[in-house]
């Protein structure tokens, strides 16, 4: 099992297999989103609905799969494992204050932090298994033993893992993706691995 | 009538985060949903919430609202019907 490409999105700085691919600093999280968005213009006008969890967790996947498509595999040759700090606590706090005056149905859906595996799997037509771990940081050793258990059923070919984090204006996004054959990067699948290519 | 329309198509388009259209890119008889403007079943909820907050119109039966919102131009209809002076 290898690595064959990650995506990077902190300090409002995206990176792709190691190198910047593009950075605001000097706007709000949110518009830095729609910036990189426009940026990448995919095309997918769900975007705007999205909240700040799925809207990172899109576009780092977006970055992600620019060179590595998996629309060799089958939908169910795919699987997903992400985690994060906060689950859609970010998201949770705003549809409490949003509740004392009106309620708003678009933001309820966003209350619960797989959501964001939901709008990417829908984007990428991944069907294979998803899962969302929540802890206190980035567990590489939980992600690659994981991610090696979903692979090691026959039918996967594919692993999008990592880590989709945000609370207020923080945010912390390290994505990769591990495929049974040797591609792009090419790196080893071990904890040790990921641990180096998160920080 | 016209004015409820326009001030429907703004109103739409933000409270469904429609951010990549703007009201002229709307058409009064266009369908809402399916293979018009392609909203969803929960963009349906946020009309609803739109109507009772904006014009303080409530849809009695649910059945109804595939009519209701099949376009602007019957939200307006549907509005103008129920809205009390």
């Amino acid at each position: 099992m290898y690595i064959s490409a990650t995506s990077v999105i902190r300090n409002q700085t995206v990176v792709h297999n190691g190198k910047s691919l593009w950075e605001n600093k000097t706007v709000s999280l949110d518009d830095f989103l729609n910036g990189l968005y426009d940026s990448l213009a995919p095309e997918y006008p769900k975007f705007y609905k999205m909240d700040r969890l799925a809207k990172l967790g899109f576009l780092a996947t977006e970055v992600l799969l620019k060179e590595n498509a998996i629309k060799q595999y089958a939908p169910e040759e795919v699987s997903l494992v992400l985690s994060n700090a906060h689950a859609s606590l970010d998201t949770d706090v705003r549809y409490h204050e949003a509740a004392k005056t009106s309620s708003s149905p678009a933001l309820f859906v966003y209350t619960l932090p797989n959501i964001v595996s939901g709008e990417i799997c829908i984007r990428h037509r991944i069907k294979g298994e998803n899962t969302f771990f929540v802890s206190p940081a980035f567990d590489a050793a939980l992600t690659a033993a994981y991610a090696e258990q979903v692979m090691a059923q026959s039918s996967m070919q594919a692993c999008i893992a990592g880590w989709v984090e945000v609370m207020d204006s923080h945010h912390d996004v390290f994505l990769y993706l591990a495929e049974q054959s040797p591609r792009g990067l090419a790196l080893p699948h071990t904890a040790e691995q990921l641990v180096k290519l998160y920080q | 009538m016209e004015q409820l329309m326009s001030d429907l198509k703004k109103q739409i388009i933000e409270a469904l985060n429609l951010k990549h259209l703007k009201p002229e890119n709307i058409g009064d008889d266009q369908p809402l949903f399916g293979d018009g403007l392609g909203l969803d079943s929960i963009d349906a909820l946020e009309l609803i919430v739109l109507l009772q907050q904006s014009y303080k119109v409530k849809i009695d039966n649910p059945q109804d609202g595939p009519q209701i919102f099949r376009s602007v131009k019957t939200i307006a209809e549907y509005i103008r019907a129920h809205q009390t002076a």
